[in-house]
């Protein structure tokens, strides 16, 4: 399906904009780059919903852990064993979500 | 007895761990609540609707207090086409009064509120506060957590995970069988702002009414569904996605709710509003079939940690499965605090509790359902073949005659390359299933 909507959507950074990260400086996703060089599914890059996994010009993988949702997509979806370790953020870190 | 810091330990103040916390607080059990959010409920999310009717023993009254958005009284189930789309629209206005029924709420106002009943019943919560590993004695029983705290070991009698669906204290403990992608969802929302007599006029509803749209065939070659649910003066919209065909059909998520979204059956519902927060969560959606272990010496799981998602397509529910099971985890500990064994098989009172209510025996009735739903032919064809069906009934194709109902399914049917056979089965399936 590729049905656009009559008004414009918003962009993907707007999108993640309105969510609240409350950022801790230690990163709790950790990708191991050398593993995922010579990965060609990269389930990671199209499942996160946070898009915090970009493939490189010279084939490996950037990754950001700064707005994540904690869901834990990327670690079901990788099939190489040892690529991501994921834990939660430190107490009271990361995801946000609103009350009404 | 070894000496301990509490009675018990909860992991994690969702829906299962705040009721497991009032139980144990309320029989005068020493309960520590923890929370690794600033506050209970900042890392919960869901597509909409809780059914809090298992509340009427622990709160009388629930709905006096409990923040809520909207009452469900409508209930549509729709089926879409990239051009069609068939509703079938139930509205009752008994959903409307207490006891009522399900309630769409934002889970960070709902879980929070439950944990404030928690804590006012006597038990401790800690938030801001993330538990890193299990303390288990020489003989692997787990004796108490370690959380992120400076000296934040915190010893318990038991220790009742409701961490949620990555739970891992459960996977710690051993009582998950390796993890399989397949068994799991991802659900993506908008929460997209709307003045409420907008809302209202659009969904034709008022005051506190509102509106439960589940959608199958709205997800392109994604398995998965889509929803639409009203709060007070927001809507949620979002999909469900099943993970490896989200990954093998390089769609991303948000692009497939901008899809739902410019469906013409949707976009008049949420054109022009303004996208207030967008977020993510999985969902353990294959019940029965996923389920780990529920008891081990000196720990229980309760809640998404114990995949008690009830994902069975017209059901959808999540939320009142971990209340039950927080609450048969909390009635358990006691039980097993005053015999004095809390190993497995003084904590066996959980299991028991959980096979004799509605937990386990709606798994067990719909334990077909989850595969059903999400199969290729329910998800890509059937929507084609029903819409195909319906269109051809109603368009009046004059000169020609009124075509049979029997040609009609047989032309669609063909049309779409469904063999009759396994149209059969998954008829049979779906009787079993939902019957």
């Amino acid at each position: 399906m590729t049905r656009q909507s009559e008004w414009p959507e918003l962009g993907f950074e707007e999108l993640i904009g309105s969510t609240r990260f409350d950022v801790h400086e230690r990163a709790h996703i950790v990708v191991d780059g050398a593993v995922c060089a010579d990965c060609s599914t990269r389930e990671c890059v199209v499942a996160c919903p946070a898009k915090l996994f970009v493939p490189t010009s010279d084939g490996g993988i950037l990754f950001n852990y700064e707005q994540c949702f904690e869901c834990g997509t990327c670690y079901l979806v990788c099939n190489r064993e040892g690529a991501i370790a994921w834990s939660y953020p430190e107490g009271g870190h990361g995801v946000v979500f609103r009350r009404s | 007895m070894p000496e301990v810091d509490f009675d018990a330990v909860v992991v994690g103040a969702g829906p299962a761990g705040s009721c497991a916390a009032t139980v144990l607080a309320r029989a005068g059990q020493s309960v520590l609540l923890l929370e690794r959010g600033p506050f209970a409920g900042s890392k919960n999310m869901y597509g909409g609707v809780v059914y809090p009717r298992i509340l009427d023993g622990l709160h009388p009254q629930w709905w006096e207090e409990a923040p809520i958005q909207r009452w469900v009284t409508r209930r549509s189930t729709m089926v879409l086409t990239e051009t069609q789309a068939l509703t079938i629209d139930f509205r009752t206005q008994a959903w409307g009064q207490p006891p009522y029924n399900g309630a769409t709420a934002f889970r960070p106002d709902f879980d929070h509120w439950l944990a404030t009943k928690a804590t006012a019943d006597g038990a401790d919560l800690l938030t801001s506060t993330t538990v890193v590993g299990l303390l288990r004695d020489r003989t692997g029983a787990v004796t108490g957590v370690r959380t992120d705290r400076p000296d934040g070991d915190i010893r318990a009698r038991v220790v009742i995970a409701c961490d949620g669906v990555n739970s891992f204290c459960a996977k710690e403990a051993g009582l998950h069988g390796p993890v399989d992608a397949a068994n799991y969802t991802l659900g993506v929302k908008e929460s997209i702002g709307l003045p409420k007599e907008v809302i209202d006029e659009r969904f034709n509803v008022r005051g506190r009414e509102g509106v439960d749209i589940e959608i199958i065939g709205g997800t392109g070659a994604v398995n998965g569904g889509a929803f639409v649910y009203t709060n007070l003066d927001t809507l949620a919209v979002g999909v469900v996605l099943k993970l490896p065909k989200l990954a093998a059909q390089q769609r991303r998520p948000e692009e497939l709710i901008a899809s739902v979204k410019a469906h013409p059956a949707i976009a008049p519902l949420v054109e022009g509003g303004e996208v207030k927060e967008y977020s993510a969560h999985v969902i353990p959606e294959a019940g029965l079939a996923m389920m780990p272990e529920m008891t081990g010496d000196g720990m229980l799981v309760a809640g998404d940690a114990a995949s008690m998602c009830l994902a069975a397509g017209i059901w959808l529910e999540g939320v009142n499965f971990a209340m039950a099971s927080g609450i048969a985890a909390g009635e358990a500990t006691v039980e097993a605090l005053a015999a004095g064994d809390t190993t497995r098989r003084g904590l066996a009172g959980y299991e028991r509790r959980l096979n004799d209510t509605f937990v386990l025996r709606d798994h067990r009735k719909l334990r077909r359902a989850p595969e059903l739903v999400l199969s290729d032919r329910v998800q890509h064809l059937y929507p084609q073949l029903v819409a195909g069906v319906v269109e051809g009934m109603f368009r009046v194709d004059n000169p020609a005659p009124k075509p049979g109902l029997r040609r009609l399914v047989t032309r669609e049917r063909k049309r779409l390359g469904i063999k009759r056979r396994d149209l059969a089965r998954d008829g049979i399936t779906g009787w079993r299933t939902f019957g």
